[in-house]
């Protein structure tokens, strides 16, 4: 019976930790600066790659997801320097203008790295619990997502950084009059959403074939997650998170992995439908 | 009517440009006597996925509603044809029949979609996300009816295989004989639709219609607080624009019998987005003329290497967002005027150069 209900338990945390950790960067971009990044899936691809490139070379697992991260929060600063920079308050225009980065980057890839390559296995390690075996690595990525979003909780309302980048979502322009550097704090967000991206690529990497497209496998999921949670990263994200994942293995466990997609993705549809603001657009006139 | 083939929105009304228009015709009309059947055949599918393009144009362009539901469109009315001429068999012009039932369920589709978001105010980028989820959905689901037990009468749908052998159009001929629409005939046909269709859309956009779906895109408040019901305009242009992707959807399974998830699915998804994004959205001629070219570029790269072409691609996007955010074609159209009537002006000296400015 506690193994039947863990069983559920442990399969919502699995899709939960998917949608929150592919979608929180994402989220963060979204929510501060109004530009729809679809190179995500691609930064999340750095990460796989770096992390998996570095294990290879002999590094530990947990520093090489590191680096994976910071290199893809690097990548980021660059990107959003180089081409970011000119497409803010305009959504379609970023929304094209990353689609492109987004299609150079993997079929750069694909030319340059072939369409596989090796990749690393999942860190053994798994526990028993009535008549089913859970791994242990699905754990940690639950655990990592939690920590994600305490992590961005922490950031953003407990640090000086925090308050600028929050003044800067609600308005930028009277943030510039006090004094705050939006450029800077634009740039820093950008580069904290693709090393978010680059983190779920690095815990990921040992559970995922590594190919250039992977990035798309991430995309749509997380797309959904932030639509639903509205622009307010802070109070949306999570309670997406939650409701879609519920949806979602309801919808695995009745009928099927595709069922579970087409389900999730009608869901979606709904949501918009009903809450065009997303839920932290229905949680802020709520409250207010 | 014909007054309306000119007028302010859309470009190209003097003329030179409908003398060149008809040249171009006429080049097009004598063009299967000049060239090999193969040939033909390949111009005619490139002008297939024209009408996607226009489509897009007319919905994204004209009525500002970015959307990634063309191909989700294509599809409904590929496999509604594949599945219809594949049940009613392929003689006595029932195949027309097929396109034509393909066509307004593609058109219904669009309308039901529509509806859901329009009176949902669902509009900017969550218009696009929610098309694209449709879209997805659609590849999904189709991908995953591969089984014996996925049939529609005596069409099985076959899952990522796609479904094939389906009668091409046909209508009966004399002798007892069925012209089949493939090769030239095919050619002609898809001409004589891009033309009826361009010439189509041009009135339309210049009438009454075009100018309240121009002034919806500008500033939907002002236009719903001038009286007009935003809504069923949108909705209107919307069946129109997904109809004809539904179109280039019929033509292309009838081309090479031939239809499969993946021309839905993610990556062909983006394919009209970036034609009409390059070509330059806001103006119909520029669309075709422009889709048309990078269609046929594609093409000739995709000889030597996918990736380079789909790269090249993501490169076109980035430069247009960039340095042309309205389209190539129309800031080459631009440019080009610009330069004649600045040389103009300096030939007539300083006084016309006001009135000019």
């Amino acid at each position: 019976m506690i193994a039947e209900i863990f069983s559920f338990f442990y399969q919502f945390a699995d899709v939960f930790a998917f949608l929150i950790l592919s979608a929180a960067g994402l989220a963060i971009v979204f929510g501060m600066m109004g530009v729809i990044n679809m190179a995500h899936g691609e930064f999340i691809m750095c990460g796989a790659y770096v992390t998996v490139g570095l294990v290879h070379a002999g590094f530990p697992l947990p520093l090489a997801q590191l680096c994976g991260t910071l290199l893809a929060a690097l990548a980021g600063v660059a990107v959003e320097w180089c081409l970011v920079r000119k497409l803010y308050k305009r959504p379609l225009d970023s929304l094209l203008a990353t689609w492109g980065l987004s299609l150079v980057v993997t079929q750069g890839m694909l030319l340059l790295f072939g369409s596989s390559t090796a990749g690393i296995g999942t860190p053994e390690g798994s526990f028993i619990l009535g008549a089913y075996s859970f791994s242990v690595y699905r754990i940690v990525l639950f655990l990592a997502a939690l920590g994600v979003l305490g992590g961005i909780y922490l950031i953003f309302m407990s640090s000086r950084f925090g308050v600028h980048a929050r003044a800067t979502m609600q308005n930028a322009a009277i943030a510039q009059a006090t004094g705050v550097r939006v450029n800077r704090v634009y740039a820093l967000s950008f580069g904290i959403g693709a090393g978010l991206a680059g983190l779920c690529g690095a815990l990921y990497a040992p559970t995922m074939t590594l190919i250039p497209t992977m990035g798309a496998a991430f995309l749509v999921e997380s797309f959904v997650t932030v639509v639903v949670g509205g622009a307010n990263v802070l109070l949306g994200t999570a309670p997406a998170g939650i409701l879609l994942a519920v949806i979602r293995t309801a919808l695995n466990g009745w009928g099927g992995q595709i069922v579970g997609q087409i389900g999730m993705l009608l869901a979606v549809i709904v949501v918009i439908r009903v809450l065009p603001e997303g839920m932290s657009g229905w949680f802020a006139r709520r409250s207010r | 009517m014909f007054k309306l083939l000119n007028g302010p929105q859309t470009l190209g009304a003097t003329r030179v440009f409908w003398i060149s228009f008809l040249f171009v015709v006429l080049v097009a009309l004598v063009y299967p006597a000049a060239a090999d059947a193969y040939d033909v055949g390949n111009v005619a599918y490139l002008l297939i996925w024209t009408f996607m393009a226009m489509g897009l144009c007319l919905v994204w362009g004209y009525g500002g509603m970015l959307s990634f539901g063309q191909t989700l469109f294509f599809g409904v009315a590929g496999y509604g044809y594949a599945v219809l001429a594949t049940n009613l068999g392929g003689d006595a012009g029932t195949t027309f029949l097929a396109l034509i039932l393909a066509l307004t369920l593609a058109c219904m589709a669009a309308a039901v979609l529509g509806y859901f978001m329009i009176w949902g105010r669902v509009n900017g980028v969550f218009f696009g996300i929610v098309t694209l989820s449709a879209t997805l959905v659609l590849s999904f689901f189709l991908g995953q009816t591969a089984g014996p037990e996925w049939r529609i009468g005596t069409a099985r749908l076959n899952g990522f295989n796609g479904m094939k052998d389906m009668p091409a159009l046909n209508v009966p001929w004399r002798g007892g004989e069925s012209l089949t629409f493939d090769g030239v005939p095919l050619y002609y046909l898809v001409m004589a639709l891009v033309v009826v269709v361009y010439l189509g859309l041009r009135v339309l956009l210049n009438s009454r219609f075009g100018n309240i779906i121009v002034a919806m895109r500008e500033d939907p408040q002002r236009a719903e607080l001038l009286g007009y019901d935003v809504r069923k305009f949108q909705l209107a242009t919307f069946v129109i624009g997904s109809g004809l992707a539904g179109l280039s959807g019929v033509l292309y399974t009838s081309w090479g019998q031939f239809i499969t998830p993946a021309s839905i699915g993610l990556p062909a998804a983006a394919m009209p987005i970036i034609w009409v994004a390059f070509s330059g959205r806001g103006d119909i001629t520029a669309t075709l003329v422009g889709s048309f070219l990078v269609l046929w570029a594609f093409q000739v790269l995709t000889v030597y290497s996918q990736q380079a072409a789909l790269l090249l691609m993501g490169v076109m996007l980035l430069c247009t967002v960039v340095v042309a955010p309205q389209g190539f074609a129309i800031g080459i159209v631009q440019g080009m005027r610009r330069l004649i009537r600045g040389r103009a002006v300096h030939r007539s000296g300083p006084g016309e150069r006001e009135i000019k400015a």
